[in-house]
């Protein structure tokens, strides 16, 4: 156990002046080098590092009794070129069957910002079997470098895989950051990684920001069922990792032709050291409540007592071809399933309209459905903070506005469809 | 066949509330509880338990209230409990916390081996759902998380089968064990304790397991030991809103339709 | 397999709490089944905890019990409109031991005790819900629980179930309350900052004031309303006869409200955040409505047994003291062998003797009398008020035609032969 020292270091001998056991010294380079046998992780030398060069090392517990398989991690071989990496801030690249989650955009286009903070580039890495053909969009979205591990044990995600290479690379190249979705993927791969690389994450983060003078992340989080805030420092330990909800940040516009630098790297990750196989994946229609890409979404909260009620906002939402979801409080009053909550222990959602019905507008159901782009409160209670938020308020009892609204759009859409269908009746009778 | 069930007591989250002057948190009057999604862990290790046999212990990390928590889990037929008391776990975040965790299931495995860990998918009060893949790492260990059903569990062949929730539906997995498992609500449907299990539950006194007892590292646990610090706490920003209808519930509704058709396709 | 205990007690609040730590005490094995999710979630209590009867079972339990302040001032009001005549009376003697009455968090405190019970040995099982006595011949042995497996027999049943309570009715003790019987109090806490509670009400930090308020707290109607500080709360609430709630058509959340927006109230919680609402029912029937207290097998104790002085508003010590008589009368039954209720009925017959009786006996009519007469709230409480103002408002009028005026008015609304009745009647109930 000894500190970690990056190529970032300048060699300013801060760090020489602070050690307390005279464990580090200049090198021949010019670089810090540390004396492992004296090093005690004390990490005073992290603290003082004008560039964070330093950083505590991952401390991954010896266990006296080894478990019944251990994994093999195979002494990496570098196919192509390791070179100086000044991209210090890492996107890592969620992809099912070679698709890439909407949340990897959102989070190049954050972790672009971080970047410019911190004059640095942004780093993203890909994982999958033949996927190199994402590198070019991944440029295209802001991605400066690309680092791939093409292999076909990364088919599907396993914790187990993927880890290993996530951790291989950042100890190869020590991005300051780490950024994942926090997803069912993201938050199963970033415990793992942390644990691994013995380093700090802040967990389903809203919030991201740099700070200046120590050069490090500011991440935010909703805690406590979402009633506070918690800004969180990882200071002494590298990467710092964050995982952040999906819908809160912005992806960049695609630059069309935007280029990059696509690193290959490989790690040999045998199929028989996985201690787990997919035996198929069910698509499931009844589960596919697609709250998070659903364009309009109608939620019920503790306002709406009953089935009936849920009844109603079912109907409005067939009407205008939207999803129903609900609070926290309608699912723990059982009028609704847990898949379809809407908030912090819920889903994220980010529609064009947000539909808050006999919600008051707790913040862990507000950090779930800030994002949307027209939010409209129904509710009985003028002053609730879901009214103060929404773009179009109305107070009133659910019950007795949600079927005037269902009529009012009712006719509203039947109008606009005789005249567009009209028209093309028409022409189909002209044709006859 | 031993299935060890890694609980967590939080504050009931429904009632914590936060004083907006000084951002601290006032849980008076929330009362501590049992992490809803660890209820289902233990059931479903008992469910288990029932069907192919064995034993269930509970292990948590907490202060002395938390053996409340191993009380209710043995209400719900959980054999055995073990809570990790120290002054110096206090202000551990989640890296130390498995830590923790794994240096105690290390204690109980030298005792008894372990062919399965259960926990909750994440804990209501921090939401991380970290702690679980942190375990599994530091025991080198598989990890099955968002698990909605457990299908079968061969204990000869060493291996389980599981539905792991994913976005589209949900990926059936076969792992070896042991191995950790966190589970959705879904997974089970929380059985009502009997009144005999409710007098062996409320009499039963945990072990108490220290430090030295888990032969655990101090500088890796604690306010020191953790990676992650809370600079600040803060409510979240006011929201100022836009416009509140008026009229009739006829005009009212009228008027939504028509700034929203467009939005509408 | 069935599950035997020597005492089952029903209800885990303080009256069952009481008999409990009484019981296991003295060697008892007992089971305490409470329905909540802990002893004391379910109860409501303005918040004033009297010393004297905790300490006869915990001596110096202050030292360590959750306590919110020690009350060294009572103000009493009679309230109008737009005007107040105070009393109250202010100890110094009363901020050092053995003080006489604190505030408290009833959910804190019943959790504290319920542990020094659990410590004492008692058996306490939450989320439990009793749900019928067992009943061989005629004799109560044991109770039936929601559980599976859930019968429990034991040689006696406390019932402690509180004012709804539904097992002693059921055993044919008593009918159903009626709403002349019962008041529902609702009850605010709001949140305020220590600094500014001492501020207000003029006093420590570990020191506290009680507000009780007659008149327009509850609209004229028979009932009372109260401020009571906490160490960062201020508990306010008030409660009404349900019978006459129920014929105002005020809701009851709205008396609260218009007691809040009060502008002789409103100073005292103004800028304060609601942090916990509650409502509950409390027994008001007094003497006249204490049902049996004894079966073969059973006894029934506070809330339960209606034991409430609603003029002193005093409930929680008689329950308290109820328990701890209930238990005395068990130990000596198992000495004799006998759970029957001529051997159990050496409790009602110490609880005759206490205060709790005598106190409940005193008034037993004052609280009927100020019901079916509506003068006593709507009429003399007001005339207090406009008497006072007459006399202090200085406007050229002389004393002796100030005294005149405020007799004229007083017998405006009312003969003069009806006044003297009203004073007759409620002098006599309460002396």
């Amino acid at each position: 156990m000894t500190v970690m020292i990056n190529r970032s270091c300048i060699g300013c001998g801060a760090c020489v002046q602070t050690c307390p056991e005279g464990a580090l010294s200049l090198g021949p380079e010019g670089n810090a080098v540390v004396d492992p046998s004296k090093c005690t992780d004390c990490g005073k030398c992290v603290s003082v590092c004008p560039v964070a060069a330093m950083s505590l090392p991952p401390n991954a517990v010896q266990l006296e009794q080894p478990s019944e398989q251990v994994l093999e991690i195979s002494e990496p071989v570098v196919v192509v070129e390791t070179e100086q990496s000044g991209d210090k801030v890492w996107v890592f690249v969620e992809q099912t069957q070679t698709v890439i989650a909407p949340v990897t955009l959102e989070l190049i286009g954050e972790a672009t910002r971080l970047a410019k903070k911190l004059n640095t580039q942004v780093g993203v890495v890909l994982l999958g079997d033949q996927v190199e053909f994402l590198a070019q969009p991944l440029f295209e979205q802001g991605a400066d470098k690309v680092y791939l591990i093409d292999h076909g044990v990364f088919n599907q995600y396993r914790t187990e895989a993927y880890f290993q290479a996530v951790c291989y690379l950042v100890r190869k190249y020590f991005p300051e950051i780490l950024l994942m979705g926090a997803t069912t993927m993201g938050r199963d791969l970033a415990g793992a990684v942390a644990t691994d690389l013995g380093t700090g994450l802040t967990a389903d983060c809203t919030q991201l920001d740099i700070d200046l003078d120590k050069k490090i992340l500011l991440a935010s989080r909703p805690a406590f069922g979402g009633n506070i805030m918690a800004t969180i420092l990882c200071e002494r330990h590298r990467p710092q990792m964050a995982s952040v909800r999906p819908k809160v940040m912005k992806a960049l516009d695609p630059m069309v032709g935007r280029n990059g630098m696509l690193i290959r790297e490989f790690i040999d990750i045998p199929e028989s050291s996985i201690p787990k196989q997919i035996l198929r994946v069910v698509h499931d229609q009844l589960d596919q409540i697609n709250l998070a890409e659903a364009k309009i979404i109608v939620s019920g909260g503790r306002g709406i007592k009953d089935a009936a009620g849920f009844q109603l906002l079912q109907d409005l939402a067939d009407v205008v071809g939207g999803v129903v979801g609900g609070s926290r409080g309608a699912v723990e009053s059982g009028c609704i399933e847990a898949k379809r909550q809407v908030g912090q222990t819920g889903q994220t959602v980010g529609p064009t309209i947000y539909f808050a019905v006999g919600i008051s507008g707790a913040i862990q159901h507000i950090v779930g459905m800030m994002h949307s782009e027209t939010i409209v409160a129904i509710n009985t209670n003028p002053d609730c903070e879901m009214m103060k938020m929404a773009n179009y308020s109305m107070v009133g009892d659910a019950y007795a506005v949600i079927p005037k609204l269902i009529d009012a759009f009712r006719a509203a859409l039947a109008s606009r469809q005789t005249n567009d269908s009209g028209a093309v009746c028409s022409i189909v009778q002209e044709a006859f | 066949m031993h299935i060890v069930v890694c609980i967590k007591q939080v504050p009931d989250a429904a009632q914590v509330k936060i004083d907006p002057k000084t951002n601290t948190l006032d849980r008076s009057s929330a009362p501590a509880i049992l992490n809803p999604y660890d209820a289902h862990a233990v059931q479903e290790a008992v469910n288990i338990k029932r069907l192919y046999g064995g034993r269930v212990t509970v292990l948590t990390m907490g202060p002395p209230q938390a053996k409340d928590i191993i009380r209710k889990s043995l209400e719900l037929g959980a054999d055995a409990g073990i809570l990790l008391s120290d002054r110096a776990f206090a202000g551990s975040d989640t890296w130390a916390t498995s830590y923790i965790l794994s240096q105690g299931l290390s204690e109980l495995r030298a005792r008894e081996p372990i062919d399965l860990i259960l926990c909750g998918k994440q804990a209501i009060d921090g939401d991380t759902a970290q702690v679980g893949p942190g375990i599994a790492r530091r025991l080198n260990i598989g990890q099955l998380t968002y698990i909605q059903k457990v299908e079968s569990v061969d204990f000869v062949e060493r291996s389980i089968i599981v539905h792991r929730r994913v976005d589209q539906g949900y990926e059936v997995i076969q792992a070896k064990l042991p191995c950790v498992v966190t589970v959705e609500k879904e997974i089970n449907e929380l059985q009502y304790s009997s009144l005999p299990e409710m007098m062996r539950a409320a009499q039963y006194q945990p072990l108490v397991w220290g430090v030295n007892d888990i032969h655990a590292e101090v500088n890796n646990m604690g306010l020191n030991g953790s990676p992650t610090t809370v600079r600040k706490i803060f409510s979240p920003p006011e929201r100022t809103g836009g416009e509140r209808l008026t009229g009739s519930i006829d005009d009212m509704a009228n008027q939504l339709v028509n700034v929203l058709l467009e939005k509408i396709s | 397999m069935s599950i035997r205990q020597e005492v089952i007690i029903v209800g885990g609040g303080v009256a069952g709490l009481s008999a409990a730590y009484t019981l296991a005490k003295a060697g008892v094995e007992v089971m305490v089944l409470e329905r909540g999710l802990n002893s004391g979630t379910k109860n409501v209590m303005g918040g004033v905890l009297y010393r004297q009867m905790m300490e006869e079972m915990i001596p110096d339990f202050w030292k360590e019990a959750p306590l919110e302040r020690r009350i060294i001032e009572q103000r009493f009001w009679l309230m109008g409109k737009d005007s107040v005549t105070q009393s109250a009376y202010k100890d110094m003697s009363w901020d050092s031991p053995p003080y006489n009455n604190f505030t408290v968090f009833r959910s804190k405190f019943d959790q504290w005790f319920a542990k020094k019970c659990t410590e004492a040995g008692v058996l306490i099982l939450n989320e439990t819900l009793v749900t019928e006595c067992i009943i061989k011949g005629n004799k109560v042995v044991g109770v039936r629980t929601n559980r599976p497996d859930g019968d429990v027999y034991a040689d006696v049943v406390v019932l402690a179930d509180g004012v709804n309570s539904l097992l002693a009715k059921n055993l044919g003790f008593h009918k159903e309350w009626t709403s002349d019987q019962v008041a529902l109090a609702v009850m605010e806490e709001i949140k305020l900052p220590a600094k500014v509670i001492e501020e207000r009400f003029n006093v420590g930090p570990e020191t506290g004031a009680t507000i009780e308020i007659y008149g327009e707290s509850t609209q004229n109607m028979m009932g009372t309303a109260f401020i009571y500080t906490n160490k960062e709360h201020v508990s306010i609430g008030c409660g009404t006869l349900l019978s006459q709630l129920s014929k105002s058509n005020i809701k009851p959340y709205e008396l609260l409200e218009m007691l809040k927006q009060n502008p002789l109230v409103k100073p005292f919680i103004e800028g304060g955040e609601s942090a916990e609402y509650y409502a509950h029912l409390i027994p008001e029937g007094g003497y006249h409505s204490i049902p049996r207290l004894t079966g073969d097998g059973v006894l029934v104790i506070g809330d339960a047994a209606q034991l409430v002085n609603s003029i002193h508003r005093e409930g929680s010590n008689l329950a308290m003291t109820s328990g701890r008589l209930a238990a005395e009368a068990i130990l000596q039954a198992r000495r004799l062998g006998e759970f029957d209720e001529k051997t159990l009925s050496i409790y009602p017959r110490s609880l005759k003797e206490s205060f709790v009786y005598q106190d409940l006996a005193k008034y037993k009519d004052a609280v009927h009398i100020m019901e079916r007469n509506p003068a006593y709230f709507n009429h003399h409480l007001p005339a207090v008020n406009s008497a006072m103002k007459e006399i202090l408002t200085v406007d050229g009028k002389s004393k002796r035609d100030k005294q005149w005026l405020i007799v004229k008015s007083y017998f405006k609304g009312r003969s003069f032969l009806k006044v003297l009745w009203d004073l007759f009647t409620l002098g006599k109930a309460m002396k």
